[in-house]
């Protein structure tokens, strides 16, 4: 029986040995990515898990070159990474950056914004599993309402972060990038058929797939993919793509799952109130609301 | 090809990187110890749809004569695979009976 997507991506393993969680969601999306772009992939990893569980010297789990990059710097390691090879007169190779929440939509959002803006023909993949896991759960700008963190902890007055999750893929699209794509690791298929795509797009590409976290998350390591599904499933996160300015929807649930379901299978939600929940399904509604406007169906 | 385990030797100063560079893909500890469950595959039953192997974060899994194949010194025993096989060829056994 062959696996047509399975024969179009590389049979070799680029991120192997590596020290994650067992069942880490953000490993699986750093590793199908590799497998996509292929030996010739030079990748840069600011701080957070991907970087610590990859490099602790003397294990060294990627076998593609591969950087660490200052914590802002992921995007701008990029721009001197392509730039550097090309010059030198190498041409058959991708620049690819793989940033966890935390390093893209806040501490990177400005070498991210000035790539874009000068079109570098790089790859920038944010793995989101909405925390900064590597330092025990803290709240990111992409740390959705209601999750409890460090330090949005839940208490009888306040339920954990009340804050909503900031819309990256949104933003990475407001500079008019050639292409911005939401990807789940629990649709690993459309998530490797995005990374093919952007391979084969000159400038800047973003791709924002969520990465569940089991340790962070509160779910049992074997729980990892069908979180990331139900997360898709139960509306409260989205496959699209942007591509000549403007937007489309790759999937669309015929109808939704139970968002509690969704939320108390989580450890980080556990303490949220029927309110609570009431107000993530309302905001879940007005974002499709706002898809079913503004995106191709 | 994957990164591999070298052998075990005592690290000279020579062995120890001038600068902040050395070689990609270079392992000397393995993951097998991090395992309480391990993933069995009943050969007999797998049809080699590769759906185990595209979701196994660690990428342990290879097709080896048409049937799935775990590498048991890297696998941690998370489970996702065998939740993933729709026709249940993986089992998850404690390590420790
Ligand atoms: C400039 C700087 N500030 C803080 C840190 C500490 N630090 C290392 S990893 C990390 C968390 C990263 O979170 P995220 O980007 O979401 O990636 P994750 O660990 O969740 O994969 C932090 C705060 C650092 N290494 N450098
Ligand atoms: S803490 Fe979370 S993101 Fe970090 S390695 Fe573990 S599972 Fe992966
Ligand atoms: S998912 Fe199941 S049937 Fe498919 S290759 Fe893996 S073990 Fe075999
Ligand atoms: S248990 Fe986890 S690490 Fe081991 S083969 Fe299955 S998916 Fe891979
Ligand atoms: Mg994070």
């Amino acid at each position: 029986m062959a696996n047509k997507v399975a024969e179009s991506i590389s049979r070799e393993e680029f991120f192997y040995g590596h020290k994650a969680c067992a069942g880490c969601g953000g490993s699986l999306a750093v590793r199908a990515a590799l497998k996509v772009l292929g030996p010739n992939v030079v990748s840069v990893l600011p701080a957070g898990c991907m970087s610590a569980v990859g490099f602790n010297f003397p294990q060294l789990c990627f076998s593609n070159n591969s950087i660490i990059s200052t914590f802002a710097g992921t995007a701008s390691m990029l721009t001197g990474v392509e730039a550097g090879l090309r010059a030198r007169g190498f041409k058959d190779f991708t620049a690819v950056g793989f940033a966890g929440d935390g390093g893209t939509a806040d501490i990177g959002i400005q070498a991210l914004s000035g790539a874009i803006d000068r079109n570098d023909n790089i790859i920038y993949i944010c793995y989101d599993n909405e925390a900064y896991m590597n330092t025990g759960i803290q709240k990111s700008g992409l740390t959705p309402f209601g999750a409890k963190t460090t330090t949005t902890p839940a208490g009888s007055n306040i339920h954990g972060n009340i804050r909503p999750k900031k819309n990256m893929f949104e933003i990475a699209a407001a500079h008019d990038i050639p292409y911005a794509a939401t990807a789940s690791v629990g649709y690993i298929y459309d998530f490797i058929q995005k990374v093919q795509k952007a391979s084969k797009i000159h400038g800047t590409k973003y791709i924002h797939v969520i990465a569940p976290c089991p340790t962070g998350w509160g779910v049992a390591p074997d729980a990892t993919v069908d979180i990331a599904k139900e997360v898709v499933d139960c509306g409260l996160w989205y496959l699209a793509e942007y591509e000549n300015g403007s937007f489309k929807l790759n999937h669309k649930p015929k109808e939704f799952t139970d968002v509690s379901a969704y939320l108390k299978k989580q450890g980080r939600f556990k303490h949220l109130t029927d309110e609570d929940i009431q107000i993530i399904t309302a905001s879940r509604d007005k974002k499709w609301e706002f898809i079913e406007k503004n995106f191709e169906l | 090809m994957r990164p591999y385990i070298r052998e075990k030797k005592d690290i000279t100063f020579d062995d120890v990187p001038e600068n902040t560079s050395f070689e990609a893909g270079y392992l000397t500890t393995v993951n097998s110890g991090w395992r309480s469950d391990r993933p069995v595959i009943d050969t007999t039953k797998c049809v080699s749809c590769e759906q185990c192997y595209l979701y196994c974060p660690d990428g342990v899994i290879s097709i080896i004569d048409g049937k799935a194949a775990i590498d048991y010194d890297f696998c941690k025993g998370c489970g996702i695979c065998a939740k993933i096989c729709k026709i249940k060829a993986i089992e998850m056994e404690a390590e420790r009976k």
